[in-house]
This record gives C-alpha cells, sequence and structure tokens, in this order.
C-alpha cells in the first residue's frame, strides 16, 4: 500500500518543531508500524535527508519505550498494543497518518517522536519501592501467605510497562493511571504495608510537582492502556491516599 | 489533612464532596418544585417554611453558596491547571475513540450551568434577598396575591417562551455534567462506579430523570399559566 | 598468560561458603569513598547496582534506555528456576547443579554452577522481599511450573511476563537507592570505552545519547552487565538496541572473550514475513507442551500450500510428516531446544518450508484441542459429544493455558491459531558465550568484571529454560557484591580517581575520533544495509549448524563486509546532537569484528557440544545416527580469545574444564 505520513519533527528540545509531510510506497500489510518508519528512513537516508528519530526497543510490547501518537491515538488505533505491535494492516492503501510525539508538559520532545520520560523514573524514586536490603536473610519467600486473589490483582497492577500511553491520551496529561498502578501493586501486598501511607503520600506529591494534570475520569487511560491497567487503581490510590492523610 | 486538600487528589476528592452536596441539593430542589404541579398550596406551604427557616436561610443558604462558588472556582482552578499540563496540542487528537464527550466536555457543561445559575439567580433568588433581607418581609405575602406568592412568582416566570427556552437549553447541559459527573464523584472518593453496572444505571436515571422533571415543571407552568 | 579460575579449594559444596568466610572486607566508612561504574541496568546490572549502593558504594550507572526498567531482561516470559523444593519433588541444589551442568552439555565451570544453584533459593526470597508478585496457589503459597529439560518443578513465575517483574523489582531496589543518593543515575548514556589506568580498570568514556556530548567517569572498578550479543544476526529475539559494544570494548582493552560460538537458537519464535523485518518474536516453549510439530510429507502440498490453494487443515494425517516424532520417538516434541532449532532447519533447507520465505514449519494444537475436549466431555458427563462440541470445550482448555500466547501470534500474523496450525522458526535468543571471568566475577583486566549474560560462565554450551534470570540476579545480588569487595579492600587509600590524565585523554580521543569519522565519512550505504548483510553470513553459515568450509567463508566475507563498511558507510546527522543512526554506526562495527571471532572460534571448535553443531562431528553409526557427538578428550575446556588487532588474529587460551562431581555423558533423546 503507498500512504501519506504527517509526521512531528523537530531538531531538538529548544527548536520549534512542526508537521511534515511524507510519502512511503509498497508497504506490505503484514509490517509492523515501525518497521513502516524503517521504510521511511532508510528512505530518508538514501536521498541524504535526517532520518526521523523515534524511541523503540524490544518491538515486542513488554519494554514501553516506543511512544508514537498515531492518528490521535496512543499507541494508534488498535487496541491492547503498543506501537511496534501496531501491524500495517489496521490502515488501508492512500491513507494518511498523522505521526505525533507524545504531549505533556512533564513529558517534553528531545528530538522528532522522542520524548523525555524521566518523571515517571522521578516518582518511582520518591517511593516505588519496599525498603529492604538485598542481604540474603529475608525471611522465607513462603513466610506469609498471600491470598491467590491479591498476589494476582497486584501482578494485574505491576504488568504496567512505563510507556505514558496514559498520560499522552489524558486530555489532562494526567499519570494517575500509571501512578496508580503502582501504588497498588504495593497496597495490596502485605510486604508493602509498612510505608504505604509514606509511599502514596511521597508519590503523589513527585507526580503533582512534575507538572502532570488532575484526573476527571474520563477513562481513557484505560482504553488506551496497551496493558489494559484498570481505573481500579485510580480508585485504590485515591482511597489510599484519603487514608494516609487522616491518620 | 491541609497537604491532603493541596494535592491533585486532595483537589478531585474536595470536587466529588461538593458534587454530591450539589448533587442532594439537586433532588430536594427538585423535590420541591415538583410539588408545584401537583398543588399549588402544598408548594407554597413547603416554599415559606423553606423561605423563612432560620436553621436554612442562615445556615444552609451560605453553605449552598459556598459550594456552589467552591465547585465553580475549583472547576476553573482544575481546568487552568490541567491545561497547563500539556502546553502543545495535539495536530490531531481522536477523542471519540477512547472517551464520552460529556466526560471530555464539562467545563462547557459547567459553563453553561453557571450562565443559567447567573439567569436563575436574577430571575429567583435576588428579589428573594432584596425581599426578605433588604426590604425586611418575612411574611410571604404579595399585594394582589391570595395566600403566598411563590406559586404566583413560579408561575409568572414560565410565562416567557424565551426564559423556557433557556431553561430547558439549561436542564440539557445540566444532563449532560451529570451523565460524567455522577459516576466521576463516586470514582474520585475511591469507589471504582466506572466498572460498577448498577451505580452507573442509577447515575443515568439520576442524570436523565431529575433534568427532565426540570424540564417537565418549566414547560408544564408556561403551558398551564392561570391568567 | 595462563587462565587462573580462581576457584577456591575444598569440597564442592562448601567453597562458596568458606570463600566468604575469608575473603577481605570494607569497612563501611571506607566503601563510601569507593566508586563503582556499572553498565547496563537489567537483572543483573540493576541488581549489582542496588546492592552494592545499600552496602555503601558510590554507585554510577548506566543504560542507553530512557530508564533502566527498560534493559531487555524484561521480555524475559517463562520463569526463574530456584532449588526451593516447595513441590516437595526431590528438588535439591545439587539437582539444580547437575541439571545445569548436563543441560549445558558440560562445558561449563562446575564451582560456578554450584554456586549459582546455591544462592538461586535466595533470589526467591529476596523477590518476595521487594513485592514481586509471583503467581501463587489458593493456599496462598508460590506456585511452581516445570520446564524443559528437567524432571522437578521449580520455575516460579509472574504470569507470562516472569522477566519484567524481576526487572521491575531489581528497579525498585535501584530507585530506593536512587532516593538515597547511593546510585548516580545515567540514563540515555552508552559506554564506548573503558580506561585503564597501571593496567586496572579505572574508568569509562561514555556518550550522553541526548546531547552527543562524551563523558569522562572515573571509579575504583567497572562492572559490565550489558547483556548478550545475539545481534550480530541482525534478526534476533533481542531488543534492537541490545549491543555487544561494552563488551567487545573491554576485550579490545584486554578481557578475553570466551566461547562466542555459543549461541542458542530457540525453536518456536514467529517466522519472518519479509525482508523488511526488523526482530523476531519468541513464543513460550511452553507451547510445545501441547502443539504438535510438522511439515507436509509431500512436495506438491508443500507448493500448493505456499501458493494458497490449500490450507494445512487439508492435509490428511497421512499427509502429514511429524518429524520430531519420528525421529525421536522417546520425546518427540519435547526434545531440547537446540536439537528442535535443528530438526526444523533440516526439514526447511530440504525445501519443506511452509510460508512464502520457506522458513517456516507448523506448530498444531488440534490433537491437543480434540484430546482436551474429549477429557472435558467426560468430566461434564456429555454423552456422545458432537465434533463442535468437543472442538469448543478443548479450545476453552488450550485458551486458559496459552490464551496470551494466541492472542500475541493473532495480532502479529492476522491468523487464528485456535483454527489453523501456528507457523513458527528458530530464532537466536541467548548467547551462552561472552566475557571470560574467573569465579570472582573479574575479567582478565583487574577491577573490571563482568556479569550476567555479559560473561560466558554458567550455561556452558546451552541454556535450560528459566536459568537466565536465576544468573542475572545470583550475580548482582549475591555473588559480585562479595567478590567485589575482596579486590576493593586495597583501594580504601587510593582516593578519587582523577579524570584529567593521559589515559582519559586517550581513550576519549579515540572515541571522538571514531565518531567524527562516521559522521563525516560520505558513504552511500546505511548502517543497516551492512548489518543485514552481516546477519545473513552469520545466519547461513554460522547458525544452528556449521562446517569448516562455511565458517572459513563466513570470516573472509564478515571480514570484506567490515572493511566495505568503513569505506562506506553513511551516517546521517551531526555528532553533537541525539543521533540514532550514529549510534547504530558504532554498534554495528563492533558487531563486524565480533562476528569473525565467532566463527572463528566456531571453526576452531570441531566437536558439537550444545548450541554448537559441527557437521562433521556427528555419530556415524548406531542408534545415536547423525545426532550431535561431543569430543570430551580434545574439546572438554573454555575457548578465551586474546585480542590481537584483527578478530582472526586472536590468540586462543584454554581453561581446562575438570567435572569432579558429574560423570559426562552423552545427551540422548531418542
Amino acid at each position: 500500500m503507498n500512504l501519506t505520513l504527517k509526521i512531528w519533527r523537530q531538531k531538538s528540545a529548544s527548536d520549534k518543531g512542526k508537521m511534515v509531510d511524507y510519502k512511503v510506497t509498497d508497504i506490505s500489510e503484514h509490517m509492523s508500524f515501525l518497521e513502516m518508519m524503517d521504510v521511511l528512513n532508510e528512505q530518508l537516508i538514501a536521498e541524504g535527508h535526517e532520518p526521523v528519530a523515534f524511541d523503540h526497543d524490544c518491538r515486542e510490547g513488554i519494554c514501553g519505550m516506543c511512544s508514537m501518537y498515531i492518528n490521535g491515538e496512543a499507541h494508534g488505533p488498535d487496541r491492547g498494543v503498543t506501537t511496534c505491535q501496531l501491524h500495517m494492516r489496521m490502515f488501508k492503501d492512500g491513507d494518511t497518518i498523522t505521526i505525533e510525539p507524545f504531549r505533556a508538559t512533564a513529558f517534553p520532545v528531545i528530538k522528532d517522536l522522542v520524548v523525555d520520560r524521566t518523571a515517571f523514573d522521578r516518582i518511582q524514586h520518591a517511593g516505588g519501592y519496599v525498603s529492604v536490603n538485598t542481604s540474603g536473610n529475608t525471611q522465607d519467600a513462603n513466610a506469609i501467605p498471600i491470598s491467590k486473589h491479591a498476589a494476582d490483582e497486584a501482578m494485574d497492577a505491576a504488568t504496567c510497562i512505563g510507556c505514558g500511553a496514559c498520560v499522552a491520551t489524558c486530555k489532562n496529561s494526567s499519570a494517575m493511571l500509571f501512578v496508580g498502578a503502582k501504588v497498588s501493586q504495593y497496597a495490596l501486598l502485605p510486604q508493602g504495608q509498612v510505608e504505604a501511607a509514606d509511599r502514596v503520600q511521597n508519590m503523589v506529591a513527585q507526580m503533582d510537582l512534575e507538572g502532570f494534570g488532575n484526573c476527571t475520569n474520563t477513562g481513557a487511560c484505560e482504553i488506551e492502556c496497551p496493558k489494559g491497567i484498570s481505573l481500579e487503581n485510580i480508585a485504590r490510590m485515591n482511597r489510599e491516599l484519603m487514608k494516609a492523610s487522616i491518620k | 489533612m491541609s497537604g491532603f486538600f493541596k494535592s491533585s487528589i486532595g483537589r478531585k476528592v474536595a470536587m466529588a464532596l461538593s458534587a454530591f452536596f450539589l448533587m442532594f441539593f439537586l433532588l430536594q430542589h427538585f423535590a420541591i418544585n415538583i410539588l408545584s404541579v401537583f398543588s399549588a398550596d402544598t408548594f407554597n406551604e413547603v416554599s415559606h417554611f423553606m423561605g423563612t427557616n432560620p436553621l436554612i436561610q442562615y445556615v444552609l443558604q451560605p453553605v449552598l453558596i459556598f459550594g456552589v462558588v467552591f465547585h465553580f472556582v475549583m472547576g476553573f482552578v482544575l481546568e487552568i491547571k490541567n491545561k497547563k499540563a500539556r502546553q502543545v496540542a495535539y495536530v490531531k487528537n481522536n477523542g471519540t475513540a477512547n472517551s464520552s464527550w460529556m466526560s471530555r466536555n464539562m467545563i462547557w457543561s459547567g459553563l453553561a450551568i453557571l450562565a443559567f445559575i447567573v439567569l436563575h439567580f436574577i430571575d429567583f433568588w435576588f428579589p428573594e434577598i432584596n425581599t426578605k433581607f433588604i426590604q425586611g418581609d418575612w411574611s410571604g405575602m404579595h399585594e394582589g396575591v391570595e395566600g403566598y406568592r411563590y406559586f404566583h412568582e413560579l408561575q409568572e416566570k414560565f410565562v416567557s417562551p424565551i426564559r423556557v427556552g433557556a431553561y430547558v437549553l439549561a436542564f440539557i447541559f445540566l444532563a449532560l455534567h451529570l451523565l460524567h459527573g455522577f459516576t466521576s464523584a463516586f470514582q474520585s472518593m475511591g469507589y471504582t462506579a466506572m466498572h460498577k453496572k448498577t451505580l452507573q444505571n442509577i447515575g443515568k436515571a439520576y442524570a436523565i430523570i431529575i433534568p427532565l422533571g426540570f424540564i417537565f415543571i418549566a414547560i408544564y407552568h408556561h403551558f398551564n399559566h392561570i391568567h | 598468560m595462563a587462565l587462573d579460575s580462581k576457584v577456591p579449594k575444598g569440597p564442592l559444596k562448601d567453597k562458596w561458603t568458606t570463600y566468604k568466610d575469608h575473603i577481605n572486607l570494607v569497612n563501611p566508612a571506607n566503601k563510601r569513598h569507593i566508586d563503582i561504574i556499572v553498565v547496563g541496568t537489567g537483572l543483573a546490572g540493576g541488581s549489582a547496582a542496588a546492592t552494592l549502593a545499600e552496602l555503601g558504594y558510590n554507585v554510577k550507572a548506566f543504560c542507553y534506555q530512557d530508564s533502566p526498567r527498560r534493559a531487555h531482561s524484561i521480555a524475559a516470559q517463562g520463569g526463574i528456576n530456584a532449588a526451593k523444593n516447595y513441590q516437595g519433588d526431590g528438588d535439591s541444589t545439587y539437582r539444580l547443579f547437575y541439571d545445569t551442568v548436563k543441560g549445558g552439555d558440560y562445558r561449563s565451570r562446575e564451582a560456578n554452577v554450584y554456586r549459582l544453584a546455591e544462592v538461586s533459593a535466595n533470589i526467591i526470597d529476596q523477590c518476595v522481599a521487594q513485592g514481586v508478585p509471583f503467581a501463587r496457589d489458593y493456599g496462598g503459597l508460590l506456585d511452581n511450573r516445570s520446564f524443559g529439560g528437567v524432571l522437578v518443578s521449580r520455575t516460579f513465575y509472574a504470569k507470562g511476563q516472569t522477566g519484567q517483574q524481576l526487572l521491575l523489582g531489581a528497579y525498585s531496589a535501584m530507585n530506593r537507592q536512587i532516593a538515597r543518593g547511593k546510585i548516580q543515575m545515567y540514563n540515555r548514556h552508552e559506554m564506548l570505552d573503558v580506561v585503564k589506568i597501571d593496567g586496572k580498570a579505572r574508568g569509562i568514556i561514555a556518550r550522553d545519547l541526548i546531547t552527543g556530548k562524551i563523558e569522562r567517569h572515573s571509579a575504583h572498578a567497572v562492572v559490565i552487565a550489558s547483556g548478550g550479543y545475539g545481534n550480530v544476526y541482525f534478526l534476533s529475539t533481542n531488543a534492537m538496541g541490545s549491543n555487544a559494544t561494552a563488551a567487545w570494548k573491554i576485550h579490545k582493552k584486554g578481557a578475553f572473550f570466551a566461547n562466542p560460538c555459543y549461541t542458542q537458537i530457540h525453536p518456536t519464535c514467529i517466522p519472518r514475513s519479509g525482508d523488511y523485518q526488523s526482530k523476531l518474536t519468541l513464543m513460550s516453549e511452553s507451547l510445545r507442551n501441547d502443539g504438535r510439530i510438522w511439515v507436509p510429507k509431500n512436495m506438491d502440498d508443500v507448493l500448493a500450500i505456499r501458493e494458497g490453494r490449500k490450507k494445512p487443515t487439508d492435509l490428511s494425517e497421512d499427509e502429514r510428516d511429524y518429524y520430531l516424532e519420528r525421529r525421536y520417538p522417546a520425546f518427540g516434541n519435547l526434545v531440547p531446544r537446540d536439537v528442535a532449532s535443528r530438526a526444523a532447519k533440516e526439514r526447511c533447507d530440504a525445501g519443506y518450508g511452509v510460508n512464502a520465505t520457506g522458513e517456516a514449519v507448523y506448530l498444531d494444537f488440534a490433537s491437543a484441542i480434540e484430546r482436551y475436549g474429549k477429557e472435558q466431555a467426560k468430566i461434564h458427563n456429555i454423552d456422545n459429544p458432537s465434533k463442535e462440541k468437543i472442538t469448543e470445550l478443548g479450545e476453552a482448555i488450550v485458551e486458559a493455558k496459552y490464551g496470551n500466547l494466541f492472542q500475541m501470534y493473532e495480532k502479529i500474523v492476522d491468523e487464528n491459531p485456535y483454527k489453523t496450525p501456528m507457523m513458527i522458526y528458530p530464532a537466536t535468543h541467548y548467547t551462552m558465550g561472552g566475557v571470560w571471568v574467573d569465579y570472582n566475577l573479574m575479567t582478565t583486566v583487574d577491577g573490571l568484571y563482568c556479569i550476567g549474560e555479559a560473561n560466558f560462565s554458567d550455561h556452558g554450551a546451552n541454556r535450560l529454560g528459566a536459568s537466565a534470570l536465576m544468573q542475572g540476579l545470583a550475580d548482582g545480588y549475591f555473588v559480585l557484591p562479595y567478590t567485589i569487595g575482596d579486590y576493593l579492600s586495597n583501594d580504601i587509600r587510593t582516593g578519587k580517581i582523577p579524570t584529567d590524565t593521559k589515559e582519559f585523554d586517550e581513550a576519549e580521543k579515540d572515541v571522538t575520533d571514531r565518531i567524527n569519522f562516521f559522521v563525516n565519512n560520505n558513504g552511500t550505504k546505511s548502517v543497516d544495509h551492512f548489518h543485514k548483510r552481516l546477519g545473513k553470513v552469520m545466519w547461513d553459515k554460522v547458525g544452528m549448524s556449521r562446517n569448516e568450509q562455511g565458517l572459513k567463508e563466513a570470516m573472509a566475507e564478515i571480514k570484506a563486509i567490515r572493511e566495505e563498511f568503513w569505506k562506506d558507510v553513511k551516517v546521517p546527522g551531526n555528532a553533537n546532537e541525539m543521533n540514532p543512526e550514529l549510534e547504530k554506526a558504532g554498534r554495528v562495527a563492533d558487531f563486524l569484528e565480533l562476528g569473525e571471532l565467532f566463527a572463528k572460534d566456531a571453526l576452531h571448535r570441531n566437536e558439537s557440544c550444545g548450541g554448537h553443531f559441527r557437521e562433521e562431528s556427528v555419530e556415524l553409526e548406531g542408534e545415536q545416527k547423525g545426532e550431535a557427538k561431543r569430543k570430551d578428550d580434545e574439546f572438554a575446556y573454555v575457548a578465551a580469545w586474546e585480542y590481537k588487532g584483527e578478530p582472526a588474529d586472536a590468540v586462543l587460551h584454554k581453561e581446562e574444564l575438570e567435572f569432579k562431581d558429574i560423570e559426562l555423558k552423552q545427551r540422548s533423546y531418542k
């Protein structure tokens, strides 16, 4: 198939940036979206232009590095996939595809489609862990039984890949699905209880400091999340913070 | 605790609390107004009680005003903050793919409701305040009107088809606001309303029945004007 | 230089304990005057950085990704082994050790493997304490699964995302130390050289991938945890950015590179669909428990399927060749990874591949669906169930077991694997070879350590499933933190290492010169062009089966591609900005050298062992006719290569492998 691509080009963080049109031809429907971008880049290199910079790594939907806003949706029109797993069969011959970086004040553009998501790391630094040393002398793994239900729910929250699609999608650029998932994972497990109050307060404070917006419960994040992280996690974070503040 | 209400989540909890209060107020406002359809006398009695009871006038009324103002001001504050969180807009954004129009446009339905409240205050509340607190007339009577004046005033207002039209439009926006707002308030309070079918249905019922009821009242009085 | 593995004396099971009891320690007040650089933040690097920082050292951690959490350990699906014996099925440290050595085809170092098995149980305790949500049973205790090549259930798992959860555990431990200021994290940084002062590793040169700035970082010890070199094949299950640059740079500075030819080719990956393909996706090995692998018996059917005239489901049982069941009646579809991969290649080379590229075989779940369906019908007391009912019941069971994998397959291939057989083909997955290290995980350069997949130590010639995660975390959490302390106890009076010395000047100049060469070389071909050509040579001639002639050709061809690369590569953009093509150019330049050493190593090892199969070394008669033949009398050693300029000139050093606790046996799956 032949396609027209409208791609955000921005030389560096300080550059203003603009949309530029490109044409690609002979795209196979079996290609992944990023393989289509590879074709474009090979073409640009051959023509003596600079290729489009974009983040990607594992290309199997788990590392969370890829991050494009395709035709107005984070990771494009398919559900439950990251951009690297989006396939060209989702598009038709002659389509125009608009490709933009994830947009949020807390995710500044570094170059073209590459954005800086270290705000997520800093939120994790604020409390996304259980304070336990690797002494090798921790108690036996089976010492505290954990109900299957809690373990499974914690796992569902923990599957978040930190890609930032929730922020990119949210009309308010809110990071609450991301933070909620992390808070939930530890809130559901006994290991996380000791420092639960400090954790949620510190992580929320850091989230606010980073300049993410507020949650207005549109539910868009849950739908666009490639791992289907549930809104339940945001509700749980709200409860955890209320609980922590009353103490 | 003071830190809590400065946090993003604290603010949305505050938003939800004021929303619950306003939704409760709306329910009782509706309950009283619908009386006017069935019995002018009962409506007058209840209105006079509400209009003269010191607890309601001196305690609940200021709380209500505060609630209304707070909900609006906080709504705007959050909107501005949220806008700041994305300074460069998308060239193409397909919001319909993942969220409802209502959820994405609370600020616009809210503004429409604010415009309505201004009209509503001019129509009812300012004259009420003027009569009672400035003129000092707590009798509930009016020259040329038999019995209490409340029912009479109500009907007067709905003579004009333009006003009725404005009210109907405003209530449609109120319905849109509530269609998202009802469940959203629960969600903000930590209850996953978005995934609970029953609560969602209750929310939908509330969001449609109450505004529709108000619309009915307005139209009813427009067509059943005594004079 | 003779290789000294520094394995402690004494009985195997006491070595590690005795070692720990007698090493030198650094007191807490001195630790804060010691800096350690860790390159790579996967399971090995992440866990090492966190633990060293907890101990009190100043850690500088580097990763090329935008966050440590994205390292490719995250993609491991199946699980992590540990000798916990929670199932009471006879597991023990010794048994895990034995399985690992045997699985590695007797080409690993006994003492290292035993230590790995010994600390394995602690890893699970540690991860649970960190909040890793392992799967549990209804009693609230940890659940286990079993994996290929072993007789016990010792694999712990977190759905199909065990690697992700373990990495996030290590990442969380790092976050805690970053928040304490004990780890200084350098995201989007790539190490481009190591700096040696007086024979010791004392720092690195790194490039900030956002600004292009070349930076000097000094430390008292340097730890390389940069993963494997599977991307030398261009197509592999590795991440796009996975590279061998850190490992190769230290090799060029004196670290020996061991057994590069030991590569694991995983049999169940989604086949290539065209030349544009950028990477291959692995489907968990567990699928072979229920899937049957076949190709058509008749060439007519192969062609008909390729041309779309027939569907695989049109073929009757008689017209199918279940070649694994035919060749290996005892193990059937469950033969080890290397055997299954080679058998698929054999059929496809013979022309029986079932997709357009001719490189795919079927993995069929129809029998499993029928079997489960009938079972379910019995359980639910359904008499004379219809064929449709059986299929429906059977598909429900298959979905419960493999639903997420089937869904992933359907997303990528756009075919419903419940209705039509999956297509699979082997792909490069893991590299057992790597930088040579002694028992302390130190390379042949003082103060330079190498851990995780980047080193060669624990898996011999073949790695068992669910052992990679175990090794990464064992090295980082429980081994390196001890062994490095022993070395650093001599450095407590050294003080801060200055970066304004001539050694740093020289290293930085080399790095800068090379970068400038790339951006100024007005070639005509992109980096990927060369990488793909290298990958094709590697796959065709240094892939699943190798022979002398092919390997010699490969060495010559790789050298030719390398020479052409340095003349004709085109790197757009500048040095002082984010430039992904420039990053790739540096990595491919290193792969072009490593690939040749790889072929040289494969050429010299004229035996078949584990992932390395030499066509010249097969059993000639008897039941095992045509199967891999190990030559223990000639090749029971680690081949450690010393850099001497050209890869072809590398000098071989041998570390003889002694097996005192295990008897060497031929693997048989017939």
